[in-house]
């Protein structure tokens, strides 16, 4: 853990900090529909002109079942559009590399997948997806996803600022001008920062390069269908070739790449993601990247205390926040610059730390705070490869995922899911001194807390559920890399990640067969709706409460108390559920993997 | 049921309109700014012959394994430095099949460069990189290789240390990142030397 790592470390938590509060204060406008920005004499035309041609009354408030339905029918009207655009790639334009049409199972997988947010992969973009599918079937979701989460968090802080009201806020409003006045014009300064750096954007099909050194290399030998010819020791007969030409990716990556981090959606353009040289360049793009995950999520909270007018709660969100992401991010650091004993008892340097999966120009730390900050947010971008992290490396972010990515979070999702903990976290303070449990002078009743049990119930289960179901299948088992506790460790992470909506993988673990993709596709669909419409009830149930003026022995939402309080119940609920499971995974691992053991 | 359905013009209405402000107008813009202020790296900063022949990309690494060549990380990219099939090998720490690359890499790379048995060896020379494609070494692991480039091309061990200072990024502000040397950027400058 060296100096450098140290200065980097205060240097990217000086700058969140900073952009918290103008980010808050900008999203306030935006989300209120008479709000004023900069961008107004531009955008104000697009949005009226939006509103007219899908005949929506921009000041007509809806109540939370209004809400939740547009909200529900719009998702839906996405997810047949990209299912659509992949399943037709081959007859659409802009295909220069002549990509077949998306096979059904894998394009409902991916349609899933970027409407919930998620952008979990089951291919590689630059090997399956032509320009046309990445800048339209998939960007349309980087943008719409994280906007309709915005829209949902803003739901439910108007339903606990309001009282004794029934409306939420109009979702399309919310929705056009989320997109347009904060996600366009960031990206736009976004995407040519990166392209400054050395990102491509451009249309053209991708370039031949002549090898300065011809390669030789091993190819396992195929017949004609396709199939590994074995010899009689069982083992794949290989050839030698040589290989001549290095074919360089091209296309719009610039322009989904700003998106992709902004709306914390994380869905690589190419395969290795934010690994690879052309998505993520230098270290500046790096650090940019990672700040712009963190943007909205983290002004988020200023808002939150903007509208409830208690700043200091605001404040205290985020300090739980930033509390749990250090401690990630620490032991994730820490595990990853020691290393791993088996490599260097046969003679890698120690000093070095783990490097497999790793960028050099990251090096240990960058690599190491760039897959907290994914996992903390629901962003689910790499710059290293997960699943060969040391096995406490990669518990760090698995969970983060299980905690439900309210460490900052997702575009939205992160303050709603931390929400439900804050609503728990009061009700369990009232239980312990034995007063009805009141959050910002409204109490919180029976309903309120079963939909916020839920809400958390409908993680837990689907992770546990759908890893138990693979674990004991065929289809489950056929798709590991790695032996041992690490390949539980890869289903886990998988449904893990669906569930939480990141994105991210131990990437080891082929998820590319009509079992997977049908299993995480619905894994996703459950963590994404089947956790926001009880949200939505509770916000329905919030907006209605009349207020009682504060008390003596009225608990405070801010200080250290508070704090200290909705740590321990995220901690104690997240250890509740998947201390278990993590023990016969990761844990397990640590320890055999100081002892040794292979697989 | 019936509000759900009312919803679903909207819906598709919206889809359209946002989809030709989010994925037309907005790509094409940063399209246009790259292109007119960025034009190399929008294209990917090609590195070209005199003759515009492509070789390769400033960012993306080449396999090499002549001896007078720098040797770059393994890789996990395809046959190894497959641009269109980049990642890592995805393999986790008790993988015994990581475990017996490794110290094949580490017999080999002792034996090319002049190296005892026991030496321990730069980290990022016997792993893969997570894109596969990785265009840096560390600077430990390109000192070391030093003597078996300058033993083949029978150049001067001082000319060689310029190029790699010359072909090194360092950190970003001074603070943000790691140095690495660019492998094929040098190889590139070493065959230019003749």
């Amino acid at each position: 853990m060296e100096t450098s790592g140290w200065i980097q470390l205060a240097i990217f938590l000086i700058a969140l900090a900073l952009i918290t509060k103008p980010m808050g204060l900008y999203l306030t406008q935006v989300l209120d529909p008479n709000g004023r920005t900069w961008f107004d004499p531009v955008l104000r035309p697009l949005e009226r002109g939006t509103y007219r041609v899908m005949g929506v009354r921009p000041d007509q408030e809806h109540n939370w079942k209004q809400y939740t339905l547009a909200m529900l029918a719009f998702s839906l009207v996405g997810c047949v559009f990209t299912y659509a655009i992949l399943r037709l790639q081959n007859l659409l334009p802009l295909n220069p590399q002549r990509f077949a049409a998306v096979n059904p199972d894998l394009a409902f997988n991916t349609a899933a997948s970027f409407t919930t947010n998620t952008n979990w992969q089951n291919y590689g973009g630059e090997s399956t997806m032509s320009y046309f599918s990445q800048m339209v079937g998939l960007a349309f979701h980087n943008f719409v996803s994280a906007a309709t989460g915005i829209a949902i968090a803003a739901a439910l802080v108007r339903a606990i600022a309001r009282h004794s009201a029934q409306t939420i806020g109009n979702f399309w409003v919310d929705l056009v001008r989320v997109t347009y006045y904060v996600l366009l014009p960031i990206c736009l300064v976004l995407a040519v920062f990166l392209v400054s750096q050395g990102m491509i954007q451009n249309f053209k099909p991708y370039t031949k390069a002549t090898l300065v050194e011809p390669m030789k290399v091993q190819v396992e030998k195929k017949n004609d269908q396709g199939e590994t010819i074995k010899g009689p020791d069982g083992k794949a007969i290989t050839e030698e070739q040589t290989i001549t030409e290095q074919s360089i990716v091209q296309g719009p990556m610039a322009s989904q790449v700003a998106i992709k981090m902004l709306g914390t959606n994380g869905g690589g353009y190419v395969n290795a993601n934010a690994a690879d040289p052309f998505e993520n360049p230098t270290p500046l793009s790096n650090l940019v990247q990672m700040l712009s995950i963190f943007a909205i999520g983290s002004g988020l909270t200023y808002y939150l205390g903007r509208m409830v007018k208690n700043q200091k709660h605001g404040w205290t969100v985020w300090a739980a926040m930033v509390t749990l992401f250090l401690g990630g991010v620490l032991l994730c650091w820490w595990a990853e610059s020691s290393g791993n004993p088996i490599h260097q008892h046969l003679g890698v340097a120690a000093a070095d730390g783990n490097m497999e999966g790793k960028e050099v120009r990251f090096g240990i730390f960058n690599s190491a705070l760039f897959a907290t900050v994914t996992t903390d947010a629901s962003c689910g971008a790499v710059n290293s490869m997960h699943d060969s992290f040391t096995a406490l490396g990669g518990l760090v972010p698995l969970f983060n995922i299980q905690l439900g990515e309210i460490i900052i979070g997702g575009t939205g999702a992160g303050l709603y899911g931390i929400l439900v903990f804050v609503v728990l976290a009061v009700f369990i303070a009232g239980l312990m001194v034995g007063r009805t449990p009141e959050y910002l002078g409204k109490k919180i009743e029976a309903y309120d807390v079963k939909m916020a049990m839920l809400s958390l119930l409908i993680l837990a289960i689907s992770i546990l559920g759908f890893s138990g179901w693979a674990i004991v299948s065929k289809w489950g088992l056929a798709g590991l890399n790695n032996g041992g506790p690490h390949g539980l460790s890869e289903i886990l992470y998988a449904f893990s990640s669906g569930a939480g909506n990141n994105g991210s993988a131990f990437a080891g673990l082929s998820g590319n067969t009509p079992w997977y993709n049908t299993t995480l596709g619905l894994d996703m669909l459950f963590g994404r709706f089947l956790m926001i419409v009880p949200i939505m009830a509770l916000a329905g149930s919030l907006v209605q409460k009349k207020v009682a003026p504060a008390s003596a022995g009225t608990f405070p939402v801010h200080g250290g108390t508070f704090l200290i309080l909705l740590l321990g119940t995220v901690i104690l609920i997240g250890a509740l559920n998947f201390l278990p499971a993590l023990t016969l995974g990761p844990i397990v691992e640590h320890f055999l993997m100081q002892g040794g053991k292979l697989f | 049921m019936k509000e759900f359905f009312s919803n679903i013009r909207g819906a598709v209405v919206s889809t359209f309109v946002l989809a030709v402000v989010c994925c037309g107008l907005y790509p094409l813009i940063v399209f246009g700014i790259s292109q007119t202020f960025f034009r190399d790296k929008a294209n990917g900063s090609l590195i070209l012959d005199p003759d515009g022949t492509a070789r390769g990309s400033k960012l993306l690494g080449q396999g090499f394994a002549d001896a007078k060549y720098f040797h770059p990380r393994p890789s996990a990219a395809g046959n190894g430095y497959d641009a269109t099939s980049s990642g890592g090998s995805n393999l986790g720490p008790t993988s015994r099949k990581l475990n017996d690359a490794i110290k094949e890499r580490l017999a080999a790379y002792r034996a090319e460069n002049g190296l005892s048995e026991s030496a321990p060896v730069p980290a990022d020379a016997v792993t893969a990189s997570g894109s596969g494609l990785d265009p840096h070494i560390s600077l430990q692991n390109a000192e070391l290789q030093i003597p078996r480039v300058v033993k083949a091309r029978g150049v001067a061990d001082e000319k060689v240390r310029e190029l790699i200072r010359q072909n090194t990024n360092g950190r970003d502000f001074g603070v943000f990142g790691e140095p690495g040397v660019n492998v094929l950027q040098l190889n590139r400058a070493l065959d230019q030397l003749h």
